[in-house]
């Protein structure tokens, strides 16, 4: 694999990762709590992907709407059985609410579906490659960073051009002054883990078609969601999205330049450590994010 | 149009409003007056439905609101701009203006609106893609305000529109309230600058520690010995 190879390999999963990363912004912003059980969410919309397709006998792609629905739901779920009643208590209390409602999905899913680790055998991308001159990519990688970033540009377009979406932006900037307007703060919460839910639901469908999906894979990508939110902005949504391609061009581009370079040290293996070492290194310099405006 | 009768409010159990009662009348500039700590803006704030009041009535067009949560009170009619402001920093002069008029739903409405509030506040129309934040203090209260219109508010409520401003810019923006109720608009005005609110207003209620010590018309509070002892030191 060259360095360019593993440029392109790294946006197609950064675009991923900013996927990933968008849901948690979104709740954070609007209402200053980080969502413990979002990789979980990213989980569920895997083993939906998984059991759709399978069950159903379909293309993983068609169960993506499934995917997103089922996030949506769980993120409302979420917001109204637990999360609404969290905000009365102290900061830790939600804390320790998300925490638990992350172990809760987790071991419910490894009591539901065992530990086993599986995979999608059928899919119309799965297994196939595309050359384009020098370079080859998989379809299915291809079309989780393409779709992304379709999913996440919907997202952009409907925070910064619908009213509902204003709606929030203002929620998120200042509740108070919002409810002044005559915005129902509790409806902007639960439209915010709606978005949430749902963008990660998509995030989780895409990643089953060429992924393990397993119980514990939450925390995986979860880590380097929060990443991705403090490095690019809390609350910021342009900052997400390019923190999201930074920390996946690292992650390819650094095994690369390690086995170029001949170092044992910069191997695979070490490839988290690189992204959250450039991690430390912004917010030391920049503790707010490159594009956060949130204290 | 708006009646607070006999209303107690509290800061965790402790009152810090008590007993006050006052009224507005459709198309009256109604000032309430008096210095830092005297309960203004929590009595605002009761009626904007931010806090619930522990004892006493608000009835709006004859309907009590006193239990009702805030945006159900905007719905009815009755906007607060808040003292400190609380402009959407991060977004443009015109998407603050635009949120203000959140609870309309219709854009037909929403653009009459901006015009008008672009013709009382031509400053606002220069920097109607700038942001918020970056406006000078007195170009942000008149955001504010503006965005308070946005809505077709009944009742107006401003909570010290000259607070933080240099003299020029505090009659600059009394006038400008002044202007709002020669349009029609029915007006709720919380005031430090005893004298100059007093001058342009209708009405007015004098509150000293959570109390109403005097009401009156303008002219007859202005002209109160006790008040201009109490407020100028003579």
């Amino acid at each position: 694999m060259t360095l360019i190879d593993a440029l392109l390999q790294g946006i197609l999963m950064g675009l991923l990762f900013a996927l990933v990363a968008l849901g948690l912004n979104i709740i954070f912003g609007v209402m200053n709590i980080v969502n413990f059980a979002h990789g979980e969410f990213l989980m569920i919309g895997m083993y939906t992907t998984y059991w759709t397709s399978l069950l159903l006998d379909i293309d993983p792609l068609l169960t993506l709407p499934v995917a997103a629905l089922v996030g949506v739901l769980l993120g409302i779920a979420s917001y109204y059985s637990l999360i609404r009643y969290l905000l009365r208590g102290p900061a830790i209390a939600q804390l320790f609410g998300t925490f638990g409602l992350m172990l809760f999905l987790r071991y419910l899913a490894q009591f539901l579906f065992g530990i086993d680790y599986r995979i999608i055998q059928k899919g119309l991308l799965i297994g196939k490659s595309l050359s384009i001159g020098p370079f080859i990519f998989d379809w299915t990688k291809l079309a989780a960073g393409i779709l992304s970033l379709f999913a996440f540009a919907f997202v952009y377009y409907f925070l910064n051009k619908t009213k509902t979406g204003k709606a929030l932006q203002a929620t998120s900037i200042n509740k108070e002054a919002a409810s002044y307007m005559g915005i129902k703060t509790d409806k902007m919460n639960a439209i915010a883990w709606a978005i949430g839910g749902g963008t990660v639901g998509i995030a989780g469908g895409l990643l089953a078609n060429f992924y393990y999906v397993y119980p514990t894979i939450g925390i995986l990508f979860v880590m380097i969601a929060f990443a991705c939110v403090a490095l690019g902005g809390f609350g910021s949504i342009k900052g997400v999205f390019f923190a999201g391609l930074l920390v996946g061009i690292l992650e390819m581009v650094f095994p690369v330049f390690g086995s170029l370079v001949n170092s044992d040290f910069l191997g695979p293996h070490f490839k988290f450590t690189i992204v959250y070492l450039t991690y430390f290194i912004i917010v030391v310099f920049r503790p707010q994010g490159l594009f956060g405006w949130k204290n | 149009m708006l009646r607070v009768t006999e209303i107690e409010v509290c800061y965790s159990g402790i009152p810090v409003v008590h007993n006050v009662s006052l009224h507005v009348g459709q198309g009256e500039l109604v000032t309430v007056v008096g210095s830092n700590g005297a309960g203004k803006s929590t009595l605002l704030k009761t009626i904007a439905g931010a806090l619930h009041p522990t004892k006493g009535s608000i009835q709006f067009e004859g309907k009590d609101i006193h239990k009702l949560s805030t945006p159900d009170i905007v719905k009815l009619g009755i906007t607060y701009i808040p003292e400190a402001r609380l402009i959407f920093g991060p977004l443009t002069v015109e998407e603050n203006l635009e949120l203000g008029a959140y609870i309309l739903n219709n854009s037909e409405e929403t653009k009459k609106n901006l015009d008008f509030i672009y013709s009382l506040f031509p400053r606002l129309k220069e920097r109607r893609s700038q942001l918020s934040g970056t406006l000078s203090g007195g170009e942000q209260q008149m955001l504010a305000i503006g965005r308070g219109l946005m809505s077709n508010p009944k009742l107006l409520m401003l909570d010290e529109p000259s607070l933080g401003l240099m003299p020029k810019l505090v009659d600059e923006m009394l006038e400008a309230v002044a202007k709002l109720r020669t349009i029609g608009k029915t007006i709720l005005l919380v005031e430090q600058k005893v004298f100059e609110s007093l001058d342009i207003c209708d009405r007015g209620y004098v509150l000293q520690t959570g109390r109403t010590i005097q009401e009156g018309t303008g002219k007859e509070l202005l002209n109160a010995e006790d008040i201009k002892k109490a407020f100028l030191g003579l």
